[in-house]
């Protein structure tokens, strides 16, 4: 179970994300929907980053072909159901990572950063290239579709963003994150945390290494296709900049910058870099030096990350003052 | 009788270089078998075939009458063998209670429970205390491995292989990197641990002649990739060619 001050830290935050729609325009809504998509892949990510000790440079494949499996699901296909594209993008991603997880497991490190990473171009220009079929360069139109099998016609596409998807997405995302912590916390969990660090012992004492890395990759892979089907709701497209490399290293910076060595750590590091992005796009157009500035400064002065910084601070106020040793 | 773990003549070569050459030696249930030799002799090679790491170039290594050539440690884990290392292996961010746990969820077949709660699991805590306390560490169990000391890491190291519940151990120097004073202590713990633990056979492969002297049943020694000499303590210790080979060459205490 988790703590009694972590789980005060979950309901203050989930009250409030309940309340922006409430209190605040719904241009804020709005921005944040990118954000839960971000939390629920990222929650998947750093179950392969912060726990399975594997850092994947081409995991926005996942979120492209969550968006991908949308624009089919809803687009192609007419099955206008959410729930139903939700389904085919964990799927889809889950399917396509048995394979490539199958091939890259058995490497470590770099070796298994380059591999995801090459895996992603090839991605990448499969979708760009195969006109036919993906699009190309003007991808795929997701269309509006149910949600929890009601229209929500009265809505325009905003509206519906900043309201009714809005309060689904978060839900997802309390949904996405209890599993999460369940699978973290659990005997599965826990050989994964074993091989990250040290996959020889582990081995001795019988943990399935290569079984458990490609399982982790697989779940990941699925909360990647989550979190892409609501990124291509929100857009309405499907596009090939989805499954960009940079979008890959965009996941992992927001992981490193929300820390991946807590839990929680990569929902704060979507959320801040999703309100500072916003923020620094509307005071600079240099907003990409800033943000590079400051993933420099977390790594080298706070390599724990935002949540790191945060737990070190609830430390400090908690910390009763020493008592005096009697002599 | 079927030997518990054999070795049947096994060669192993590192391209041209001959590790171990047409090796035989055989551990039967309730024996302590102590491997000794100097650098070099292919001790660590001999190891690495019995837990199946190493495939042999020829011969076969048979445990509980299968051959086990190459089948690698996560298979022997299950089937009841374990075996602890010369350099202290533990994994540095995992407590003690975590690092004995993770051994006990193989032992018990438990580790595809994806949304099982660990710590809701009451039979895993209860032999993760037991192990814990055997070796000492009950004190120790929120503790991070890597915040540990040298020689609490060491009983970590061999108490999660204990927690397997093998049938077969074999350990490599334990006792390595622990002042002389506290080797017996260390070595009567193992051994008690193993008697509690229904440890069958145990394999030591160990450079300190006092221990050797002290607690196998048999020693098997090494040179050249070869098999010198496999004897009792009592015609081992009084051959003094054999002694010369495998203690002469170190230097004197």
């Amino acid at each position: 179970m988790p703590g009694r001050a972590q789980l005060l830290g979950v309901a203050v935050g989930v009250v409030a994300l309940a309340l922006v729609p409430v209190l605040a325009p719904p241009f804020y809504a709005n921005l944040l929907v990118p954000f839960f998509a971000y939390a629920i892949a990222l929650l998947g990510f750093n179950l392969l980053f912060g726990y399975t000790g594997l850092l994947s440079f081409g995991h926005a494949m996942y979120l492209g072909l969550g968006a991908y499996s949308a624009a089919i699901v809803a687009g192609v296909l007419g099955i206008r159901q959410f729930e139903l594209v939700l389904v085919a993008a964990a799927l889809a991603a889950s399917l396509l990572a048995l394979p490539i997880g199958f091939l890259c497991v058995r490497y470590t490190g770099i070796f298994f950063g380059m591999l995801t990473l090459a895996f992603g171009m090839l991605a990448h220009s499969f979708l760009f290239k195969f006109y036919h079929l993906t699009g190309g360069d003007s991808g795929m139109r997701v269309p509006r579709t149910r949600i929890l099998g009601l229209p929500f016609d009265a809505y325009n596409k905003i509206e519906l963003l900043a309201g009714p998807f809005y309060y689904y997405c978060l839900a997802l995302l309390v949904v996405a994150g209890f599993t999460l912590w369940r699978i973290v916390h659990s005997p599965f969990g826990l050989h994964l945390r074993s091989l990250r660090d040290n996959p020889q012992k582990a081995e001795y004492l019988g943990v399935r290494v290569r079984q458990f890395r490609l399982a982790a990759y697989i779940i990941s892979a699925a909360y990647g296709g989550i979190g892409g089907a609501i990124l291509g709701f929100r857009i309405g497209l499907a596009d090939p900049e989805l499954v960009h490399w940079t979008h890959s290293g965009h996941l992992v910076f927001m992981t490193v910058l929300g820390g991946f060595n807590s839990f929680f750590g990569p929902i704060i590091g979507a959320l801040a870099l999703t309100l500072l992005q916003d923020q620094l796009q509307s005071i600079t157009q240099y907003w990409r030096f800033v943000l590079g500035a400051m993933l420099a400064a977390i790594v080298i002065f706070f390599p724990r990350g935002l949540a790191g910084i945060a737990t070190d601070f609830a430390r400090l106020y908690k910390a009763p003052k020493q008592p005096q040793v009697a002599q | 009788m079927t030997p518990l773990l054999e070795a049947k003549g096994v060669s192993k070569y590192f391209g041209d270089f001959r590790a171990l050459q047409d090796v035989s030696i055989a551990v039967n249930a309730d024996e302590f078998v102590a491997v000794v030799g100097p650098n070099g002799a292919g001790k660590t090679t001999l190891v690495n075939l019995l837990t199946g790491l190493l495939s042999p170039s020829t011969g076969q290594v048979f445990f509980k009458g299968a051959n086990i050539a190459g089948v690698g440690p996560i298979v022997l884990a299950k089937r009841g063998m374990a075996r602890t290392f010369q350099l202290v292996q533990i994994f540095p961010q995992l407590t003690v209670a975590e690092t004995i746990a993770a051994a006990v969820v193989s032992q018990q077949q438990k580790q595809w429970r994806l949304f099982s709660a660990l710590s809701a699991d009451l039979a895993l805590h209860e032999r993760v205390r037991e192990i814990a306390g055997i070796f000492g560490l009950s004190g120790r169990l929120q503790n991070v491995a890597r915040m540990l000391s040298q020689g609490e890491k060491k009983l970590l190291d061999v108490a999660s292989a204990f927690a397997l519940n093998p049938e077969v151990i074999l350990l490599d120097e334990p006792t390595s990197g622990v002042s002389t004073t506290e080797k017996h202590v260390l070595m009567q713990t193992l051994i008690g641990a193993a008697k509690a633990a229904g440890v069958r056979a145990i394999i030591l492969v160990e450079h300190d002649m006092d221990l050797v002297a002290s607690y196998s049943q048999r020693i098997v020694a090494l040179a050249e990739g070869k098999v010198l000499a496999d004897l009792p303590p009592g015609p081992f210790f009084s051959d003094p060619h054999i002694i010369a080979t495998v203690v002469g060459k170190r230097k004197s205490h």
